[in-house]
């Protein structure tokens, strides 16, 4: 397995340093920061393993999708981002996983810190069924002790704007947060993680169930966020990795296969797995 | 050889077939009817027997000595709310912060012996429970009470309040809690704002179902409240409640008595009917995702 991740970098198209990579001409080449530095990262669920030897480096304030075949661990690598597989008992992890130089995995680092800075968004979206719209949004912030009413309303107003939602609800935002349509529950969702001004945001399919149109809505909102955050987005729509990402990797049984340029993934893929999968030939 | 199943019946299979079917329908439809006929005659019986004897008085007076007509059962009507409120201060805590462990918290194994216990305790017969209190409460202090009444039924209410619980908390979605948690929310707060706070129409729906069970339990409160003619002097003492004054009435050789053991079933079954009417407009909108 060692073999299969780790001979990956000396292939010469996926090789190069992040920071040698001919980056999109809207960006500067060559001051890339990296958000998740993942050094040999393995995965078990008791004792399936589920991630094999994972190495990556995830740059900041830009969209890098994660694709792949159902199974592959994408969903598992995304929640091991933010500690969220530890609420499936028996998991245990080797290797290391730092955001920003920190390390997420240290005993000294609660999980609840590690969340604080990496919000995620669900496949379904999952509003607080007893909360209001507004009550939504400022949940992470009052159930972690804010109290200033200045200061949430600021917040209030701010996280829906970001998640494009505030002009649609800025006059009902004491309806319940379940009364809004699909599209806009999930664009909620958003706002609710973007409140509590996290420095990266996980998004687990956040499009497989909505239409078209919101899809569009929610992808637009992805493209505007990376200026500000990083986003890591598992996604099955590889038309979407395609719209949406700066960069892309490929998991396959738990490997990451290849990770490079979203533009070198679906054009130029070096191995002939991610070739077959992203034409559209298996998965 | 079995005989072939026929594809296509005769004109006469299916008039038989349909006959049976209609037969068989109807069976069920009187089983069915069968268990409301009993609710039926309960009720008529307190309304019949027991509506001529209900006045004013008997929601006010103490119950008047041997021979005299008259009289209420104000003390055993209080008694009985106090005696649930003493149950409650007992039943509830323990049976939902129980149920909240099984749901969120116990591992597989505790779980199934916690739910196998809790299964035990729901089937031990009530006067088991009054001999238990008896003897752990009645007497060491050396006397009945209020008190060793409110143990016996909140222990009773326990395994059920926490057995609904735990129900009602594993229905609520994986994704709320989820979602919360991703919020960097910690998880005890986590599961009191948002997955208790969810499911709580639930939870109180299953305190009053507990607290009606035990509101008409009579078995329990005989070696532990006892029974009293009066007010109780304080909760360290006798104190009278429905379900004794009824079985005191009953047993009694006088008419007047027995009326008012009919009026107090009534009163009784009028309590347990109005919780139970409670519960259902609690859990009709009880919905989750």
């Amino acid at each position: 397995m060692t073999e299969a991740t780790r001979s990956l970098p000396a292939d010469p198209p996926a090789a190069a340093p992040l920071t040698a990579r001919s980056a999109p001409a809207s960006r500067p080449a060559g001051d890339m920061e990296v958000a998740f530095d993942i050094q040999g990262f393995s995965l078990w669920y008791g004792a399936l393993q589920a991630l094999f030897d994972v190495t990556i480096q995830i740059p900041a304030q830009q969209v890098t999708a994660i694709i792949g075949p159902s199974g592959c661990g994408k969903s598992t690598f995304l929640r091991a981002l933010n500690r969220m597989h530890e609420l499936t008992p028996g998991t245990r992890i080797a290797g290391t996983l730092r955001l920003f130089g920190d390390d997420l995995y240290s005993s000294a680092i609660d999980p609840t810190q590690v969340r604080r800075r990496v919000g995620m968004v669900f496949q379904k979206s999952n509003p607080f069924p007893t909360m209001s719209i507004a009550e939504n949004v400022l949940a992470g912030l009052r159930l972690n002790g804010v109290r200033d009413r200045g200061f949430l309303r600021e917040r209030l107003e701010a996280a829906l704007r970001m998640a494009a939602l505030w002009d649609e609800v800025k006059d009902v935002l004491g309806r319940p947060g379940v009364s809004l349509s699909g599209g806009q529950q999930q664009r909620l969702c958003i706002a609710r993680a973007l409140a509590v001004e996290p420095e990266t945001l996980l998004m687990d399919e956040p499009c497989s169930a909505l239409d078209p149109i919101a899809t569009a809505k929610i992808e637009e909102l992805i493209r505007d966020l990376r200026t500000r955050y990083t986003v890591v987005i598992v996604t099955h729509n590889m038309q979407q990795a395609a719209r949406l990402s700066d960069r892309t990797a490929f998991f396959y049984l738990g490997k990451l296969v290849e990770y490079d340029e979203t533009r070198t993934i679906f054009m130029k893929p070096a191995n002939p797995q991610t070739e077959a999968y992203v034409s559209g030939r298996f998965g | 050889m079995p005989a072939a199943i026929s594809v296509h019946p005769s004109r006469g299979q299916q008039v038989w077939r349909r006959f049976k079917s209609r037969v068989m329908a109807a069976v069920m439809l009187t089983c069915a009817l069968a268990v409301m006929a009993p609710l039926f005659l309960v009720l008529y019986n307190l309304v019949h027997e027991g509506a001529t004897s209900l006045d004013w008085h008997f929601f006010t007076q103490l119950p008047k000595p041997t021979g005299e007509v008259g009289g209420g059962m104000a003390n055993a009507i209080v008694g009985t709310l106090v005696l649930l409120a003493m149950a409650a201060v007992i039943g509830v805590p323990f049976g939902v912060m129980g149920g909240v462990y099984l749901a969120e918290y116990g591992s597989d194994r505790v779980n199934d012996w916690l739910r196998f216990a809790a299964d035990v305790l729901n089937g031990i017969p009530s006067i088991v429970w009054g001999m238990v209190v008896w003897a752990l409460l009645v007497v060491p202090l050396k006397t009945f009470s209020a008190y060793a009444g409110g143990v016996a039924l909140g222990l009773m209410m326990i395994p059920l309040v926490m057995r609904t619980t735990e129900e009602v908390l594993v229905l609520v979605p994986q994704g709320y809690r989820e979602a919360a948690l991703a919020l960097g929310i910690a998880r005890w707060r986590t599961i009191v704002v948002i997955v208790v706070r969810t499911a709580l129409k639930g939870i109180i729906t299953g305190i009053l179902v507990a607290l009606a069970r035990v509101a008409g339990e009579t078995a329990p409160l005989l070696f532990t409240a006892l029974g009293n003619n009066f007010w109780a002097r304080s909760l360290a003492a006798p104190v009278s409640a429905l379900p004794l004054q009824i079985y005191a009435y009953a047993l009694s050789p006088y008419d007047d008595w027995h009326r008012q053991a009919w009026a107090g079933a009534l009163v009784l079954m009028a309590l347990i009917l109005l919780t139970n009417i409670l519960v259902r407009f609690l859990s009709r909108e009880r919905r989750f995702a």
